[in-house]
């Protein structure tokens, strides 16, 4: 492997995470991180639809008429999650049921059009199905670490195995309810953002513009 | 590749030329202007034309699978909510050898044996309005809205002698419609199990419909009252089992108490007259 394909295939690890950084595709990462085996299955999912339609989008990027190039993008994308949905369907039922809407809502995930937009329309397929893996695994790093903290916390499990006794089990474990509901992955997510940021001060954002103190301010001396 | 092309244009020579015809067309429209109007509506329907073909037969293709899984999943539920699901057990087998379905009318409580039992879709025909019944709001506790005429029934024996009757049932809780089986032992009265297989509830609260342990709280529980009243419910704060109508109780879920209030209303309403108890009452006097 490449120097260059090493980058675009680790970056979006940490440093160019699509959530943390981008922040993309959060509306997915609160909605199926409740528990383990539904996010990985997701993870998995929403990386091989983004480095599939990368691939496809690359592919023929030098023929897309740039007036009708975010319904081309959308097309290419359904396409690929209608085949993969069936495709689960067919030979994954349990797993299918479970995700129920979420592998029809990867269309809307903001993560597979922002790659196709920035940057399978520049590169050429191999590198667009390399980004797209990237990103789609620090989708995944984010998922996990996550669903780690809800699921745990939340039902005392992990992928179905007891990690912490609960109380109604006989334990000593008291569970989180909160953690089961889907604002808990904001705080989370928020969180690692944080912790991200400490790592790495480069990420922080330069405010747009500065917040007034009132000692200084126009308001509140009439 | 060349000789290949000769070759299928010696057998094809029509369709060769149309082929031929086509790649020119295509180069001349792949060499213009990627913002020509020409273009963008040529690029537009071909590429509508390949996904259409490619996603039509994914779905076509898979289609008998699909069907496959959806049938074999809804023979899991019902063995499963039998006690007969075990660890390695042939579904299709079992459900053959132990499993009768049957189809019932709600209002007479009667057999109905003009209608395929394995064709019949009891979830379409309650959407169908040439098959359901609207159901008026004052009668409408489970506020489903809308139930088929005829409901399908599942008969487990043992032999010749019934051994436990599944009936389906749904209901609406906190978030969802959830679907399910109700399993009584045969004197149509004794709860056997429950089995809430289509839920969209909070997991880990409402979700818990199908943990287990919860589950196993309903087995010989009562549904019907000395005056033959629908009294199974799920209450609050536990079930003290010295009192003499625990019988009729199961203790609610913890954290989720429209679902818990969602199951009650469900039993309530399949279990009373507008449900299945016209049916109960023939089998039990049928002995």
């Amino acid at each position: 492997m490449d120097k260059e394909t090493k980058k675009v295939l680790f970056e979006p690890l940490v440093d160019n995470n699509p959530i943390t950084l981008q922040v993309l595709g959060v509306c997915s990462a609160l909605a199926v991180t409740s528990q383990m085996s539904t996010s990985l299955i997701m993870a998995l999912a929403l990386t091989s639809v983004t480095a599939c339609s990368s691939a496809a989008i690359s592919a023929v990027r030098e023929h897309i008429p740039s007036s009708i190039r975010i319904i081309v993008q959308m097309i290419i994308i359904a396409s690929l999650v209608i085949v993969v949905d069936q495709l689960l369907k067919a030979f994954a039922f349990d797993v299918s049921k479970k995700l129920s809407v979420f592998v029809g809502l990867i269309i809307t995930n903001c993560i597979v059009m922002g790659r196709a937009e920035a940057y399978a329309m520049k590169n050429p397929p191999l590198q667009s199905f390399v980004d797209g893996i990237g990103n789609g695994l620090g989708y995944s790093l984010i998922l996990v670490i996550v669903a780690l903290f809800r699921e745990t916390l939340g039902s005392g499990k992990l992928l179905g195995f007891d990690v912490l006794p609960l109380v109604k089990d006989g334990g000593w474990y008291v569970p989180n309810g909160m953690m089961l509901l889907p604002p808990s992955a904001f705080f989370i997510i928020g969180l690692i953002i944080w912790g991200f940021r400490t790592w790495k001060p480069k990420q922080v954002e330069h405010n747009e513009f500065k917040i007034m103190s009132i000692a200084h301010g126009e308001g509140g001396h009439h | 590749m060349l000789n290949a092309e000769k070759k299928t244009c010696k057998y094809n020579e029509q369709l060769c030329k149309y082929y031929e015809q086509f790649r020119v067309y295509a180069d001349r429209i792949l060499a213009l202007s990627n913002d020509s109007l020409e273009k963008t509506v040529n690029v537009a329907l071909a590429l509508c034309l390949v996904c259409a073909v490619l996603v039509s037969i994914a779905t076509v293709a898979l289609r008998p699978l699909q069907g496959y899984n959806k049938a074999l999943d809804m023979k899991k539920n019902i063995l499963d909510v039998a006690g007969l699901l075990e660890e390695g057990t042939d579904i299709d087998q079992a459900f053959a050898e132990r499993i009768e379905s049957k189809i019932v009318d709600l209002r007479t409580g009667d057999y109905v044996d003009n209608i395929n039992v394995d064709e019949y879709d009891q979830r379409k025909a309650a959407k169908d309005p040439a098959q359901n019944e609207l159901i008026p709001v004052e009668k409408d506790i489970a506020s489903i809205r809308q139930k088929a005429k005829y409901t399908k029934v599942f008969l487990v024996k043992n032999g010749d002698q019934l051994q436990s009757i599944i009936l389906p049932i749904n209901g609406y809780g906190l978030w969802s419609t959830m679907y399910g089986f109700l399993a009584l032992e045969a004197d149509a009265q004794t709860v056997q199990s429950i089995n809430l297989y289509d839920q969209g509830e909070t997991p880990g609260l409402g979700g818990e419909v199908v943990n287990p342990n919860w589950r196993a709280l309903w087995k010989g529980k009562k549904v019907y009252s000395d005056k033959g009243e629908v009294a199974l419910t799920l209450v609050k704060g536990g079930v003290d089992s010295s009192r003499p109508d625990s019988v009729y109780k199961v203790d609610g879920l913890a954290g989720a108490t429209l679902t818990s209030r969602g199951v009650s209303n469900l039993i309530q309403y399949w279990m009373g007259t507008e449900g299945f108890a016209t049916y109960l009452n023939k089998i039990r006097k049928n002995g």
